[in-house]
């Protein structure tokens, strides 16, 4: 119990989103994966331009991320205190980001059928 | 009582998770243990935070046995949450869910208060004067709170002329942060106190001082506003680092803190606390907002059994157990966890999730089960809010230790958005996996 274990960790995130929502949140995290992994494959390769127009997005999910953690928290950047404070918010930026640069790059890829 | 349930490891999977699933890496699969079959007769006295995570517990590991819980209350508290709610953060509603929510199957449920435990006789009597026959008693009773020993008061006074008192439940929880609101936009003077027993989180009245001077300076009638802390002990917090640690914030804070008053009366027409000090002379204290935080002792039929303590906190009536197995004293098939256990540290929920499966490993090693190994260490843990939107981490053992779960990385003695977060995110969540046994 006092170990960290995968039924622990999945017990503990059931438990903060509900059963659904978590499964619901797991599933869309994989299929966003997935299908970023099956573009790449039919294409044979990132797409250079499709890649640069998602990244645009980064910035935005990056600013998401951090004032979504923010809201369900009560806090704000004021309670910032110390360098793993730092850590944590680049941490959900690099998250916000990276989530949403992945989402837009598989969302233009599938309303185009070729790499544009 | 906002103390956290978080150990190490919820808080590396919540850390992990939010960081990036860095810390996945260090899963490990979970180990199916071994069910022990057995016909024995196991009562768990109280269904609260102890009492579920127990039921849930030896409901997997035993097969066979017959497990009763008794317990009168229609309504669990979640308990940590009486802070957040006390500080306007919460509605009463998050702390409240049903008993029976957290009762497993297979498991027969007497919702009704215990009324008689004989010991010898192994038999548990409940207030409809149902008998039960036990091998093995688990006590869970948790804790009564003496309003009696604060003279003057009752908890109808709560919600109304300045009073409060977030540790009565979440209702009353709510009518306090009501007064608090009030009281922090029309200035004046705060009198917050700890009673001089053994209480549920010690940290909860600190931190309810903490919370009233932040309300104030956010509302900016910092000015007006006074805040008086009283405590019957010789220092602010048991831990001596971490009292200094206290010391210094209030300080900086500006809230004056007087040592060995011991809270006795209260005057609500006058609006005056009275304390006494340690030479027995009495000190009356103005308020415009109090907290009335109580004495705290063993349930009445706890105190009644013969199981507790005859040599010590002979006023409080802890059962009288082993610090580092929780097995009684003289009834070696009487277990206590959670707040009744008459161990030095502990009345949290943090050390209901530590002792539990040091109960649930002996009790299992008694009906036939490995030996048992586990031992508990006193450990115990506490979000110490310092402000809306940040606390300390604060860890501690048996020897007054510090025992931090990330040690270089969150400091115990450092106010942190990372901790405040763990609060207000990950703990219920813990705390919910725990009564379901799968923490």
């Amino acid at each position: 119990m006092k170990e960290l274990t995968l039924s622990t960790l999945i017990a503990v995130f059931e438990e903060m989103f509900g059963p659904l929502l978590f499964w619901a949140l797991v599933a869309a995290a994989v299929a966003v994966t997935a299908a970023f992994l099956w573009v790449l494959l039919r294409e044979r390769g990132l797409a250079a331009r499709r890649l640069v127009r998602a990244e645009l997005f980064a910035p935005l999910g990056a600013v998401a991320a951090i004032a979504f953690v923010f809201w369900i928290t009560n806090s704000g950047l004021g309670d910032i205190g110390g360098p793993v404070d730092l850590v944590m918010v680049i941490a959900i930026a690099v998250a916000g980001a990276g989530g949403l640069t992945l989402l837009a790059y598989v969302v233009q890829a599938l309303l185009r059928r070729r790499p544009g | 009582m906002t103390h956290d349930i978080t150990g190490p490891a919820s808080r590396r999977a919540f850390l992990g998770l939010l960081g990036g699933g860095a810390a996945l890496a260090a899963v490990r699969p979970v180990a199916a243990r071994a069910q022990v079959a057995t016909r024995a007769r196991i009562v768990i006295l109280g269904a609260g935070a102890a009492g579920a995570a127990m039921a849930n517990r030896l409901a997997g590991r035993l097969e066979g046995a017959a497990i009763t819980v008794i317990d009168g209350r229609a309504r669990h508290l979640y308990q940590p949450g009486f802070t957040l709610i006390g500080a306007g953060l919460k509605p009463a509603s998050y702390s409240v869910s049903a008993t029976t929510d957290w009762l497993p199957r297979g498991v027969t449920f007497i919702a009704e208060a215990a009324a008689g435990i004989d010991p010898v006789a192994q038999r548990v009597t409940t207030a409809g004067g149902q008998a039960v026959d036990y091998d093995f008693l688990i006590l869970a009773t948790g804790l009564s709170l003496d309003w009696g020993g604060i003279e003057g008061f009752s908890p109808d006074l709560i919600g109304r002329d300045g009073i409060g008192a977030h540790y009565a439940g979440p209702e009353e929880a709510a009518a306090t942060w009501r007064e608090m609101d009030r009281f922090t936009a029309r200035g004046g003077r705060a009198v917050i106190f700890r009673p001089e027993t053994e209480m549920k989180c010690a940290g909860a009245p600190l931190k309810y001082a903490f919370l009233t001077e932040d309300e104030a300076a956010r509302k900016g009638t910092r000015k007006g506003v006074e805040i008086a802390y009283f405590a019957p002990q010789k220092a602010l917090f048991g831990v001596p680092i971490v009292a200094e640690k206290v010391r210094m914030l209030f300080e900086s804070r500006g809230i004056r803190a007087t040592l060995e008053r011991t809270a006795k009366a209260i005057d609500p027409g006058r609006k005056i606390v009275t304390f006494e000090d340690a030479d027995g002379i009495a000190h009356e204290e103005p308020y415009d907002f109090v907290n009335v935080i109580p004495p705290q002792r063993a349930p009445e039929v706890v105190r009644q059994s013969g199981l507790s303590w005859e040599t010590k906190w002979q006023d409080q009536g802890w059962a009288e157990v082993d610090q580092t197995t929780l097995r009684h004293l003289r009834f070696p098939n009487v277990f206590a966890v959670g707040d009744i256990a008459g161990v030095p540290k502990g009345k949290t929920a943090a050390s209901v999730k530590w002792q539990v499966p040091v109960v649930e490993d002996h009790l299992v090693a008694d009906l036939g089960g490995p030996k048992a190994t586990q031992g508990y260490d006193g450990y115990t843990s506490c979000p110490l809010i310092t402000r809306v939107g940040r606390a300390m981490l604060i860890e501690f053992d048996y020897r007054n230790n510090l025992v931090p779960s990330f040690p270089g990385m969150i400091a115990p003695l450092e106010e942190l958005w990372i901790s405040w977060l763990m609060k207000e995110v990950a703990l219920k969540a813990t705390y919910n996996a725990m009564l379901r046994g799968r923490a």
